[in-house]
């Protein structure tokens, strides 16, 4: 754990008397992918937010490697239609960027053919891609992505995935990453976290992309894929508030702190 | 050229220069109901300036700078929207500067010159604050244009790239309150916010990079500036008001044109 990009050790965070992260401890190291997953309200952005340093919790350390350089993918962007800017202008509010490094960016994710596109004009997963080539254009030692395949269909959300996993591979980079997805996670995942309000269980998700109806289910996109086998041992009711005891012998109640 | 006329001339066209890149900001933050409340807060400086003897422009710009506080206090301590607390705030401030005003009977003021401008009556006084403080404002923003550019198009990714969001946030109010404490004299607190949105909104159909606009927005203001001061001139209609027609026209122009 010693050479961690980033570790969060018993953070808290609670919005008007409302705890909504507890106890959470997590850390990224280089070249590691995490996964965050989650139901709505699990507090998964919260969380994100905290690792940008966004926001301080309330109890508990965030440590950051000094002077650690953050690649940000924000969950969408949206920029005033009064504002006349090109992807290319955009990607140049970087410093020290010009066309040259904005282009290789753009290449590297697979959508140099907006370079001169109006940023309001571009489609939903041709965004994605600039705001990741933006995030890469900061020569990240982590790399934070918040949903960065919600509203894009299976074949591109496959596509997306290997191409995040490359650029760890080309850049050796840790990756945080928030999934919509409650049991489809990208395949070369290291660990998957599932956050609700607490951390619920964490671990590698499972390499189903040779199972053959896996394949038959996907298709191509099978290899990018693993499914995440959930190892609850509680329940959370409507309120997100641990429910049902699972073991014998522990009484579980919102007292408890899972790890 | 009479000097009266010479100095108008340059004091509109120092403050056109500045309200472009300004004023495109205001229009891109939708900050324009914002700039209005600054200005209706303007008139409030300048009576307390006279209750305490000091300089109005100096008074304006700190009482401009204090109104902006104030709202960013009172946005994360209650939850009324911001418009609301704006709607307060113009018209409380407005209204208490022409109550205190209305209270010292020793000091005659031409209410109007305030509220609509008295572009010429500068005096080379002014004239030197209202270059003075063009000046600065505009190094101040041509120093800092891609950090609030960049705060502009996503605050919490340029927090996250290291950029002093609340800082950078403070210095545009800061600047727009400075430019209204420089335009008060030109059109009045009435006018003053149409001379920061109507050339940047006029120069937005036509640009296509963010510098463009502000430029255009410049070259706009420019424009309005000679054509309201020639109206003023030849007509003898009021000057500030006769701008602000002139970049409503120019607006109208602009809408006419086919886009490139």
């Amino acid at each position: 754990m010693s050479n961690a990009l980033i570790r969060l050790e018993q953070v808290s965070v609670g919005f008007a008397g409302q705890a909504v992260l507890d106890n959470i401890d997590l850390s990224v190291e280089p070249g590691q992918i995490v996964t965050l997953i989650g139901p709505n309200g699990a507090g998964k952005t919260t969380l994100v937010r905290a690792v940008l340093g966004l926001l301080k919790p309330d109890s508990g350390k965030v440590w950051r490697k000094p002077r650690l350089r953050i690649g940000y993918m924000p969950q969408k962007l949206h920029v005033d239609a009064t504002l006349p800017l090109s992807v290319l202008r955009f990607l140049r509010l970087v410093p020290g960027v010009d066309r040259n490094t904005a282009l290789a960016a753009l290449k590297e994710v697979g959508a140099e053919q907006v370079i001169d596109s109006p940023v309001q004009g571009i489609s939903g997963g041709e965004m994605q891609r600039v705001l990741l080539a933006r995030a890469l254009l900061r020569e990240p030692e982590l790399l934070v992505l918040d949903e960065p395949v919600q509203g894009v269909d299976v074949a591109g959300q496959a596509e997306l995935y290997s191409l995040i996993t490359r650029l760890r591979d080309r850049h050796g980079c840790g990756v945080l990453m928030v999934s919509h997805d409650l049991h489809l996670v990208m395949s070369t995942t290291d660990q998957v976290v599932c956050l609700n309000r607490h951390v619920c269980c964490s671990g590698h998700p499972e390499q189903v992309s040779g199972d053959p109806a896996f394949v038959e289910l996907f298709g191509n996109n099978a290899p990018s894929l693993a499914i995440y086998h959930h190892h609850h041992d509680h329940a959370h009711d409507l309120h997100g508030s641990v429910v049902a005891p699972a073991k014998a012998g522990h009484v579980h109640g919102d007292h408890c702190k899972h790890g | 050229m009479a000097d009266f006329l010479l100095y108008a001339l340059l004091a509109g066209l120092a403050l056109a220069l500045v309200a472009g890149p300004l004023g495109s900001f205001v229009v891109w933050r939708r900050m324009a109901y914002f700039g209005d409340t600054l200005s209706h807060a303007a008139l409030l400086g300048v009576a307390l300036g006279f209750v305490l003897d000091i300089s109005p422009a100096l008074a304006v710009t700190v009482g401009c700078l204090l109104l902006a506080l104030l709202l960013v206090t009172l946005q994360q301590r209650q939850p009324l929207a911001s418009d609301t607390l704006l709607g307060i705030l113009a018209p409380s401030t407005l209204s208490l500067g022409l109550v205190v005003l209305s209270f010292m009977h020793d000091v005659r003021i031409d209410l109007m010159a305030y509220l609509f401008g008295d572009l010429l009556a500068i005096s080379p006084g002014d004239l030197a604050w209202i270059l003075g403080g063009s000046t600065v404002a505009l190094v101040l923003i041509v120093a800092l244009w891609r950090p609030l550019l960049a705060v502009t198009v996503h605050e919490e990714l340029a927090m996250v790239e290291g950029l002093p969001v609340a800082a950078l946030r403070l210095a545009l109010m800061l600047l727009i309150a400075v430019v209204i404490a420089v335009a008060m004299k030109i059109v009045g607190v009435l006018l003053i916010t149409s001379l920061l949105i109507i050339p940047a909104a006029a120069a937005q159909r036509h640009a296509r990079s963010p510098e463009q606009m502000a430029l255009g927005a410049s070259l706009l203001g420019v424009v309005a500036v000679c054509c309201g001061l020639a109206l003023s001139w030849f007509k003898d209609t009021p000057a500030g008001p006769s701008i602000v027609v002139c970049a409503a026209v120019l607006f109208l122009i602009s809408l006419a044109l086919p886009r490139r």
